[in-house]
């Protein structure tokens, strides 16, 4: 076929291979580095007894490690979908709850001494819980957030799936949705129940 | 006759400003391109000199410091690994904060200090601007089982 | 209740976009009146449905309904009353059911003014109208459903983002879109020529008034947005050339050129297939926009929330809008005959070389824009496209296309000449010249980028001005110059009001680009701070409540030689429901100047009543610049409602009762 405007035809679909590539490329989409890694250690006390807390405590269990703050507006979005699967008892379910405090703009950290914060934290953390539901098995304290930078979080809410041997299978960066929940964390809970059976 | 070689002087000169204008579209592409690297990258000298770049990651907690002048700040960006002091003589936007994402603007000195002529965030409250992301991102990846390098603050 | 009405109108609407367009089209194709007719009815039924479905979700807005999902995330019982009502457009479901609204809107009206169509050829417009509103509905049906059940209800709404909580919300995306979905009617003008086969001038003279009213709003909508960004976002810019912007300012590039291109289709009949790939093209432009900013695949101050499947269904639907058209034109162009001839200097060939140059002004945008993702794609790396870019390319390729703004009403059909324009011309060209070589001085100093643009200015308004005179002298009747000066038609008042307002933005943009001044400086209460003749005493800052929020607001002190001081009063809010501060400038605007104080930080967050810092500036003629885009859009309204765009619609009723 010989046609003078076919040439508009070979740019547009450069075009389209173009976006559909940056589509692939959206930088939210791209895979944790964290996955199948070990989860990061650390120390952080508890919400409910100020007890320290490690990942190490959760050795030989499948459990999820949810990233949360009183401040965060998608984390309420969320609240709900994570309530409902405590319900359903399929794996421990650990809150760990990112800047209370520094995190929230509209309050001033920076004059506020470490014991201060703390006591503010666990008050906003709790009423928060009291609320709106508390699906967590236990809630943890990061005030400074330099646990979450070493878990890469970038946006709360974030969610990890770690399992048996301590190995991160599964990250979640913003709120699971009922569609993630079904299609990716479950099956993926469902996956590891069987191995811990065999 | 006539006709004809008017015709042929206007596709000439046409054509002739085409490439003025393509040649022009591209130089001015190549000289006001800003790369994007992370601390790391700037630390493993990979950054150019004298040339305006970007760098991103977090803000280091605690790190913010204002100059004699009240105008000029100081505040470090680390990708969790690596940190990068940055100077910038303006107001800070809205959403700047420390422990939260940024991405700046600007050229490296001679001292290491990355001088910002602009300081972005993202208008969200709770996500990071993805460059920044990606810094974070990519540290960890190198980073696992690393410890840490906690940064300096100067003058702290 | 009322939100699954509006969702059940939604679902009800798709398959009445689906027959309609479908039906339409082939029965056009095939000659069957009932099918024809069918068009007519289809495009009001779709119109009214959508509409409800629009009022629902108003409705859910302002009863404070936090079961729906999308209005939990948008608004809060706190939220002012109008925010609520424009609330429904702050978001991407929202927004994209306004858009859906206006596209089905735009139908509605080439609907009833429509008239003096050829039946078939109508009927084609109005299914290429529907079945575009079809993709969209199925994107927000699948993707983006503004009605989904929050369950259990929220208690409480998140509230509108602070950012949007401002009067620049209520009227720049209703504008905006207003803009961008009316050229999906030049769009649908042109793909029913295309199917006819009838690519002639009355073809051209039908999308013309669409076309200008489309363009007319998409200026406002864009003009509108800058200044919002300006007072808004503390930084003082009006363009920032983000990908958010440059989104809307490709179709306008191409829009305009499509004007100018459809002028030569009417009138001599050529450019045939140049007009319709450019119809087809500013409204390609439009959905690409909306790819940009709605998939995430590019980053930006403003980008909206993104998802991946929304990216991949747009981008599907841009595979079939555009790649469906484009097959078409291919098909069909070559058949398309050459329209009269010109010379090489002539009308045409000016408003040919007006096409080219807005073709690549068009294209070095997109190009821009689209750079970081080439460059990711490749693997090369992540990098960002400056201003500095487009500014570089920017100056070179309008430079001579302003000035043949001022040459091209001068120029004859068929042929020209160059020197008998110039020689007519010879006293504006010195007149603007002088202007370029004294005018920069009164600002402190001559630079050439901004003498450049001050002789462009005033050589497009001489022009102008001269031409219209010269136009009134020669159809002057025994009324006198100002009874023809009155007579002129509106499409001729329209052209010269647009090219004055081009002027006057030309002299905005380059005189507050060469000779803005701006100070970032440590203030306590008491100190002044001084800019040329300009004089700001810092008073304090001061707690105040708002309604949503809790502001600092700062009180600033502003004289200038021989006039009385005035007040300023620079906010920094906290709104409620977000963790974000917002600033919010405080702007003595000017004919002449703006002045304009934006609060920093305070030095001691403890001590908010101590030193800030504080931004100040003063910006030249920056008015000017949404003074000449409004006076562009003015123009062009004008010029839509020109007698002979109504007079034949008025002949033909009669003849079809």
């Amino acid at each position: 076929m010989n046609n003078r405007y076919l040439w508009l035809f070979v740019a547009f679909a450069l075009l389209i291979v173009l976006l559909a590539v940056g589509l692939t490329r959206d930088p939210r989409e791209i895979p944790s580095p964290l996955i199948d890694k070990p989860a990061p250690e650390f120390v952080l006390p508890r919400l409910d007894n100020d007890q320290p807390f490690t990942p190490k405590d959760m050795a030989g269990r499948v459990w999820l490690l949810n990233v949360w703050a009183s401040w965060c507006a998608s984390c309420r979005d969320e609240h709900p979908l994570l309530v409902d699967l405590a319900q359903k008892k399929l794996l421990p379910i650990v809150g760990l709850n990112y800047k209370e405090v520094r995190g929230d703009l509209s309050l001033d950290a920076t004059k506020l001494a470490l014991e201060a914060e703390k006591r503010e934290a666990a008050a906003r953390a709790n009423l928060w819980l009291a609320t709106h539901g508390n699906p967590y098995t236990l809630s943890i304290l990061d005030l400074d957030g330099k646990v979450g930078i070493d878990y890469g979080v970038y946006g709360v809410p974030e969610t990890y799936l770690i399992d048996e041997t301590g190995i991160i299978r599964f990250k979640q960066i913003g709120p699971i949705t009922p569609e993630t929940l079904e299609k990716k964390l479950l099956p993926l809970i469902a996956q590891r129940d069987q191995k811990t059976e065999d | 006759m006539k006709t004809r070689h008017q015709r042929l002087l206007l596709i000439a000169a046409a054509l002739a400003a085409l490439a003025l204008i393509v040649a022009l579209v591209f130089s001015a592409l190549k000289e006001n391109v800003a790369f994007f690297y992370s601390p790391a990258d700037i630390k493993a000298n990979k950054a150019p000199k004298n040339k305006l770049f970007r760098v991103g990651g977090q803000v280091e907690v605690g790190s913010l410091k204002r100059q004699e002048d009240g105008v000029t700040v100081r505040f470090i960006v680390t990708d969790g690994i690596e940190c990068v002091p940055v100077q910038y003589k303006d107001v800070l936007p809205d959403l700047f904060s420390e422990g939260k994402g940024v991405v700046a603007q600007g050229r490296l000195n001679d001292d290491g200090v990355f001088v910002a002529q602009e300081v972005l965030a993202k208008h969200d409250e709770n996500y990071m601007p993805p460059e920044a992301a990606q810094a974070l991102q990519n540290a960890h990846a190198e980073g696992i089982g690393r410890s840490r390098n906690r940064c300096r603050i100067p003058g702290a | 209740m009322i939100p699954e009405l509006g969702l059940f109108s939604l679902i009800l609407a798709l398959p009445v976009a689906l027959c309609t367009g479908i039906l339409a089209l082939w029965g056009a194709q095939r000659g069957q009146p009932a099918w024809i007719a069918l068009a007519r009815s289809g495009t009001v039924a779709l119109a009214l449905l959508v509409g409800v479905s629009y009022l629902c979700l108003t409705w859910s807005f302002l009863q404070n309904d936090f079961s729906v999902l999308y209005v939990a995330r948008q608004s809060s019982s706190s939220l002012p009353l109008i925010y609520r009502v424009a609330g429904v457009w702050g978001g991407h479901e929202g927004s994209l059911l306004l858009w859906l609204v206006m596209l089905t809107g735009w139908a509605a009206l080439a609907r009833f003014y429509s008239r003096a169509l050829p039946d078939a050829l109508r009927a084609r417009v109005l299914g290429v109208l529907c079945l575009v509103a079809a993709g969209f509905l199925l994107f927000i049906l699948f993707t983006s459903n503004p009605f989904l059940r929050l369950i259990p209800g929220a208690a409480e709404g998140r509230e509108l983002n602070p950012m949007l909580q401002d009067p620049g919300l209520v009227i720049h995306p209703p504008l905006l879109y207003m803009g961008y979905v009316g050229f999906s009617v030049a769009y649908a003008f042109a793909v029913a020529a295309l199917l006819s086969g009838q690519l002639d001038a009355a073809w051209a003279r039908w999308s013309r008034p669409w076309t200008l009213a489309a363009w007319a709003f998409l200026t406002l909508g864009i003009a509108v947005g800058s200044w919002w960004a300006y007072y808004e976002l503390g930084w003082g810019g009006w363009w920032f050339w983000d990908p958010v912007e440059n989104a809307s300012f490709m179709p306008w590039l191409a829009g305009t050129a499509l004007i100018h291109s459809l002028a030569v289709t009417e009138k001599r009949g050529s450019f045939k297939n140049w007009t319709v790939l450019l119809a087809v093209s500013t409204f390609s432009l439009s959905l690409l926009g909306t790819f940009l900013v709605r998939s995430g695949v590019l980053t930006s101050v403003h980008a909206f929330a993104n998802d991946p499947a929304r990216g991949i269904f747009i981008l599907a639907f841009l595979v079939a809008v555009i790649g469906a058209s484009l097959l078409l034109f291919v098909w069909r162009a070559p058949k398309v005959g050459l329209g009269g001839r010109f010379a090489l200097v002539s009308r045409e060939s000016l408003l040919l070389v007006n096409n080219l140059l807005l073709a690549v002004a068009t294209g070095a945008v997109l190009l821009g824009t689209l750079y970081p993702l080439i460059v990711d794609a490749l693997g090369i790396g992540k990098i960002s496209v400056g201003p500095p870019y487009f500014n570089a390319v920017f100056v070179p390729i309008m430079a001579p296309l302003l000035f043949l703004v001022g040459i091209g009403p001068f120029a004859r059909w068929k042929a020209a000449s160059l020197g008998e324009i110039l020689r007519v011309n010879k006293w504006t060209l010195g007149l603007a010249a002088l202007a370029a070589l004294t005018l920069p001085l009164v600002y402190g100093g001559w630079r050439p980028l901004a003498a450049l643009g001050v002789f462009l200015a005033a050589w497009i308004f001489l022009a102008a001005t001269l031409h219209f005179v010269r136009q009134a002298r020669a159809t002057q009747g025994g009324g006198g110059l100002l009874a023809s000066v009155l007579k002129q038609s509106l499409h001729f008042w329209g052209m010269h009001l647009a090219h004055v307002g081009l002027a006057v933005f030309v002299a905005g943009v380059s005189i507050v680009g060469a000779y803005e001044a701006e100070k970032s400086v440590k203030m306590a209460p008491g100190d002044t701070v001084g800019i040329h003749a300009y004089r700001f005493r810092f008073l304090g800052v001061q707690s105040v409540e708002g309604p949503n929020y809790q502001a600092l607001r700062g009180e600033m002190e502003l004289s200038e030689n021989g006039r009385a001081p005035r007040r300023l009063f620079p906010e920094k809010r906290f709104y409620h429901h977000s963790a974000m501060p917002m600033t919010e400038a405080a702007i003595d605007a000017g004919l002449w100047r703006d002045a304009y104080v934006a609060l920093g930080e305070p030095l001691d967050r403890e001590r908010p009543d101590g030193e800030w810092v504080v931004r100040v500036y003063v910006k030249p003629l920056v008015d000017w610049i949404w003074g000449g885009a409004f006076l562009m859009a003015l123009g062009g309204l004008l010029a839509l409602l020109d007698r002979r765009y109504r007079s034949r619609r008025a002949a033909t009723q009669e003849n079809t009762p």
